[in-house]
């Protein structure tokens, strides 16, 4: 009888853990994106605008 | 006679090895003076574009090839940058973020950039849209 017990509690909880068990989870459809670019200054983004555009030009095919 | 023949086949083969390995040595320095066609392609279709940090990014989920042929570039532009910065004393992401300015301002109708708040833009007739630190 009381082993009977155990093993309906058994089942209960086993029925329980097949019903609850299952978490979905969603991968977000966006990309996410984490600015890194904060500290860049624009006074140093002038003084390289000229470098980096030669560096595109002299690099065509990278770029 | 056969042994003969199967050397004979396997040298021609070698062979044939060895000039197409010749050949893309050759191509290889070309490649870097243009953009490779399977590069000008995903550009031209959208499947890559020019992010804002001087990279290229996907502004769709890219196939295998796509995305191994972005990593390839964006390594060989890191390289770039990290010896470009330090010869102006600036740091990677510094020049790289530069760069980026100009990669996106030089992209022609068409082609995908992102804009600064991290969406994917089509580049129109019209100035892209820019960090407004780009010179």
């Amino acid at each position: 009888m009381v082993r009977a017990a155990r093993v309906k509690g058994l089942m209960l909880i086993a029925s329980a853990m097949t019903l609850t068990g299952c978490i979905s989870v969603n991968a977000p459809d966006k990309p996410i994106i984490i600015e890194l670019n904060i500290n860049i200054k624009q006074e140093v983004v002038y003084r390289l605008a000229a470098d980096a555009g030669n560096t595109i030009k002299d690099n065509p095919g990278i770029f | 006679m056969t042994k003969i023949a199967a050397r004979f086949e396997q040298s021609r083969l070698a062979a044939a090895a060895w000039a197409a390995l010749a050949a893309s040595a050759l191509v290889a320095p070309a490649s870097a003076q243009q953009r490779d066609p399977a590069y000008a392609a995903a550009r031209a279709s959208g499947e890559v574009g020019e992010k804002v940090d001087g990279y290229l990014g996907f502004p769709t989920a890219p196939s295998a090839e796509t995305r191994r042929l972005a990593d390839d570039i964006n390594i060989k532009r890191k390289a770039v940058y990290a010896e470009r910065a330090q010869a102006n004393g600036a740091t990677i992401e510094e020049y790289a973020f530069s760069a980026g300015c100009q990669a996106i301002a030089r992209t022609v109708p068409g082609e995908k950039y992102q804009a600064p708040d991290g969406s994917w833009q089509t580049r129109t007739a019209a100035a892209p849209l820019r960090d407004p630190r780009c010179p």
